[in-house]
């Protein structure tokens, strides 16, 4: 099997279902002769041709809004914001309609799109090139929010949030994009949505994370009992997979990259106070952003929670 | 009763000096010997602090820059044509006009290097932070604008952005509002041909940016913006007029980014190296060269005092930069708001970076 990184992962869940599914479509900035800033969508205009894979105007409202016309009328769109932030002026389109149209109409139109978006701190880039907003989209009901962690899910889970009914906003973290190479099945496979992966066992904490902050939290871990959870679908989350790991440890720690106030640690939390209150040796800690937006590079590092903030609560929680 | 022509537009385009430093003999009539020169300092300032951050760049001393390469006549033409207490509202890619502005030096390099201070404008320069996010900054030239307006200010708002900026939804609200409330707003689109990899063909089926202007009920005019000459005398003109009560002007200087997007990008990917060479072939500073000898205003003394004055207060600004102190990483925080939330004064105590 070859190894492979996240952008050649992507790239191939593109390509293969793109060959499996002539519906299947790609559009955003860049993503046809340049392949993607990042090179994500590299090869397949060649391969699929400027009606399939195109190179929109610089207009994210009207990409995400014109995804969902094609999305009722039949196509399955993929639709790439070149960062983050970029998304925000698509949000209108996101939220009033995307996140809506099957409720709107009772379920006579749906909106199997997909959002992709390169996101998160770690790559020195100007400013708006590395925001953390997941929980915004996880906030609005009718959107499924996914973040990879490694070029196998990556592959696995895009797949899956293609074939899916539904919107889903799949967040790539960019910092990992060449960072690791797993091997990666060629041809189709499908990860569930939905589903968090129990990375490793361990009997004192379970440390909660996902994206490029689940490996900064396996570094940290060295020298705890840790159980770590790949939480991989943000929205909806996996509850049983987290409950049952909280039941054997008792001992909580949620690592994000996003600011804490209203990060999706505090779902998490909220949600564990009231279902595993018994079970809970300690307080819930997050370990996250400071109330702050992410800074330009310099400061960067200071911003991302580091290891020893990390290795610090995992040391506090073992204190109950 | 049928059907008729209710409306019909005409579209102008300005060129005073051509590509092979002809000019206009009418036109150039009211151009002083000294405006001309300072176009030319100030276009040799810029290309000077634009290779130097390049070079920077590579040696790994700068994050990604964006080079305003071929584009120096757009922003210097427009800036010089400003007054003071106008307000200048940039894209990202406005380096020519900062440096125009008398924005230090030192402080630019610093913002490309990843440090916010850099963009603690001046209290005596009116322009904004530069704004990443494409043509997000327009509404706030209109609104701005609409300000002056509400006070009586006889000032003006100058916006710039891209052609691709041009296809974002805040362009047609911001310049619609400007439009309809006859504000004094002057907005110019860069039309450097490019939006990274696409082309200006993909971001309006118009034949021209200007004409999407009238649309909003007001002027466009398309100029070379390579003809620093051209470009100052329609931003002049425009921000009289508006300063006037004459409403907005969209002015779309016809140009070329003959670099990288940015130090991130690789163009040649996309685009063809004899386009670039043609455009070569057009570039402002050759021109203004042409034109400044043909009037003797070249003497090779005053162009190698020039080129050394730049270089010297770029070589300043560098080690200006390079002397600067870090910043603490407290002020990842304290700008938020005017005060730290409580939360905030907890994290700046838990993360041990009190000052
Ligand atoms: C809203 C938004 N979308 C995408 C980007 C990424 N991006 C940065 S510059 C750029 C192209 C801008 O083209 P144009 O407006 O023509 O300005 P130019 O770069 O040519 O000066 C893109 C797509 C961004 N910064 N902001
Ligand atoms: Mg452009």
């Amino acid at each position: 099997m070859a190894k492979i990184n996240i952008v050649q992962a992507i790239n191939q869940a593109l390509r293969e279902e793109m060959e499996r599914d002539a519906d299947v479509i790609v559009l955003g900035e860049d993503v046809g002769k340049d392949g993607g800033v990042f090179r994500v969508t590299e090869g397949l205009l060649e391969k699929f041709g400027p009606a399939r894979v195109i190179d929109t105007p610089l207009a994210e409202l009207g990409i995400a809004g014109a995804a969902i016309g094609m999305a009722a009328y039949g196509l399955k769109p993929v639709v790439e914001m070149q960062f983050m932030a970029f998304s925000y002026e698509a949000i209108e389109q996101i939220f009033s309609h995307a996140a809506r149209l099957r409720n709107r109409s009772r379920g006579r139109y749906n909106c199997p799109i997909v959002v992709r978006m390169p996101y998160g701190v770690g790559i020195k880039g100007p400013e708006l090139h590395m925001d953390s907003s997941e929980a915004l989209f996880c906030h609005m009901p009718g959107i499924k929010v996914v973040v990879p962690s490694t070029p196998y899910n990556a592959k696995g889970l895009l797949t899956s949030a293609i074939r899916d009914p539904d919107p889903v906003v799949f967040l790539e973290p960019a910092r990992l994009y060449r960072a690791i190479k797993t091997e990666v099945p060629q041809g189709e496979f499908t990860l569930a949505l939905g589903k968090a992966d129990v990375f490793q066992e361990g009997r004192d904490i379970t440390a909660i994370s996902w994206g490029a902050m689940l490996h900064r939290v396996i570094d940290a871990s060295e020298g705890f009992d840790c159980e770590i959870i790949d939480l991989k679908t943000l929205k909806p989350f996996d509850e049983e997979t987290i409950l049952n790991s909280v039941k054997k440890t008792g001992r909580v720690v949620i690592v994000h990259e996003a600011t804490k106030y209203c990060g999706l640690g505090a779902e998490v939390a909220a949600f564990l106070a009231q279902e595993a209150i018994m079970h809970l040796k300690g307080p819930v800690a997050r370990v996250a952003a400071p109330e702050a937006v992410v800074p330009m590079a310099l400061l960067e590092d200071y911003y991302m929670p580091s290891k020893e903030r990390i290795r610090r609560a995992f040391e506090e929680a073992m204190k109950y | 009763m049928g059907e008729k022509v209710i409306e019909r537009f005409e579209l102008k385009y300005l060129q005073i000096v051509d590509e092979a430093g002809v000019a206009d003999p009418s036109l150039i009539s009211s151009f002083p010997d000294g405006l001309i020169k300072k176009f030319f300092e100030a276009i040799v300032l810029t290309r000077t602090y634009n290779e130097r951050a390049l070079s920077l760049q590579r040696e790994g001393r700068l994050g990604t820059y964006a080079s305003v390469y071929g584009q120096e006549a757009c922003q210097i033409g427009s800036a010089l044509a400003l007054e003071k207490g106008d307000w200048v509202f940039p894209s990202f890619r406005e380096s020519g006009v900062f440096l125009t502005l008398g924005y230090p030096i030192w402080q630019m390099l610093r913002y490309w290097k990843g440090d916010e201070r850099g963009m603690k404008i001046p209290r005596d320069i009116n322009i904004f932070p530069m704004s990443v996010p494409v043509g997000t900054h327009i509404p706030h030239a209109a609104g701005a604008a609409w300000a002056m307006k509400i006070k009586g200010h006889k000032n003006a708002s100058l916006c710039y952005f891209g052609d691709g900026g041009s296809s974002r939804g805040d362009f047609h609200e911001g310049l619609n509002i400007a439009g309809v409330l006859k504000l004094p707003a002057v907005f110019i689109c860069q039309n450097n041909q490019w939006a990274i990899s696409v082309p200006r063909s993909r971001q309006t089926a118009a034949k021209t940016i200007a004409q999407r202007a009238w649309s909003y009920g007001f002027e466009g005019v398309q100029v070379d913006g390579n003809d620093v000459l051209g470009v100052y005398s329609a931003t002049k003109g425009a921000l009289e007029k508006a300063k006037k009560g004459g409403g907005p002007t969209l002015i779309e200087c016809f140009t070329y980014r003959l670099d990288d997007h940015t130090t991130a990008d690789d163009a040649s990917r996309y685009r063809s190296g004899e386009e670039v060479k043609e455009w070569k072939g057009k570039e402002p500073l050759v021109r203004l060269k042409i034109l400044m000898q043909k009037k003797g205003l070249l003497s090779g003394e005053y162009e190698k005092t020039v080129n050394e004055k730049a270089k010297a207060l770029v070589d300043k600004a560098i080690e200006e930069e390079e002397a600067y102190p870090p910043s603490e990483p407290e002020d990842i925080i304290l700008y938020t708001n005017s005060s730290l939330t409580p939360r905030q004064s907890r994290e700046i105590k838990e993360l041990g970076w009190q000052k």
